[in-house]
């Protein structure tokens, strides 16, 4: 950590911040909502957004530190944005079918 | 300035870890199965921004590929399992 000029660490320390908030607030919800199909929606949050902000910050600061575009972070996020729903399809197809194959009204 | 960054990388840390914690306790507390690989996914997404958070704070390019691998892996366990939930079996004959 030297010589990062002062410009570019305001907005990647609001990025780190909001990135932080967002995931603390998505896993705080898989904690306290009620029911399976309102849980579903609550990490979600940190999985897109969480993920995208501190990925954007990582690469601004390798950015600037090597004085060229480092684009390769936003494989993580590419990936992610991939593959999280498919991975939620099949859980929720699993627990309409384990709570007895009726939707949830 | 410098030091605005130090704090944002821990307050982000402890954000991150607080939210390891919250979902761990729903992995060990959730009423279903499907609970459980939620879960775990929300786990695997917290510890792999745990370690960008590291990687920018040392400036160490490796952090990135681990956190690569830790996206790579996790969706493969968690999407192995929801499928296991859903069918009964994970490779079909």
């Amino acid at each position: 950590m030297n010589a990062i000029p002062a410009w570019i660490i305001v907005p990647v320390a609001l990025l780190m911040i909001v990135s932080g908030v967002l995931t603390l607030i998505g896993s705080i919800g898989l904690l306290r909502l009620r029911t399976f199909n309102e849980r579903m929606h609550a990490p979600t949050l940190g999985m897109t957004l969480g993920v995208f902000c501190m990925v954007l910050a990582s690469t601004l600061v390798a950015t600037v530190l090597q004085g060229r575009p480092v684009l390769h972070e936003f494989l993580i996020s590419l990936f992610l944005i991939m593959t999280a729903p498919v991975t939620a399809i099949l859980l929720m197809q699993s627990a309409i079918r384990r709570q007895g194959g009726r939707r949830p009204e | 300035m410098m030091l605005l960054l130090n704090w944002a990388g821990v307050f982000a840390l402890l954000c991150f870890s607080l939210g390891l914690l919250c979902a761990a306790l729903r992995l060990m507390r959730g009423p279903t199965a499907e609970d459980r690989v939620l879960a775990l996914d929300t786990v695997y997404i917290n510890g792999m921004l745990i370690l960008l958070v590291l990687g920018l704070r040392f400036e160490e390019g490796l952090y990135f590929d681990v956190a690569l691998l830790i996206a790579l892996f996790g969706f493969v366990g968690s999407a192995a399992l929801a499928k296991f939930l859903l069918r009964g079996e994970v490779i079909e004959p």
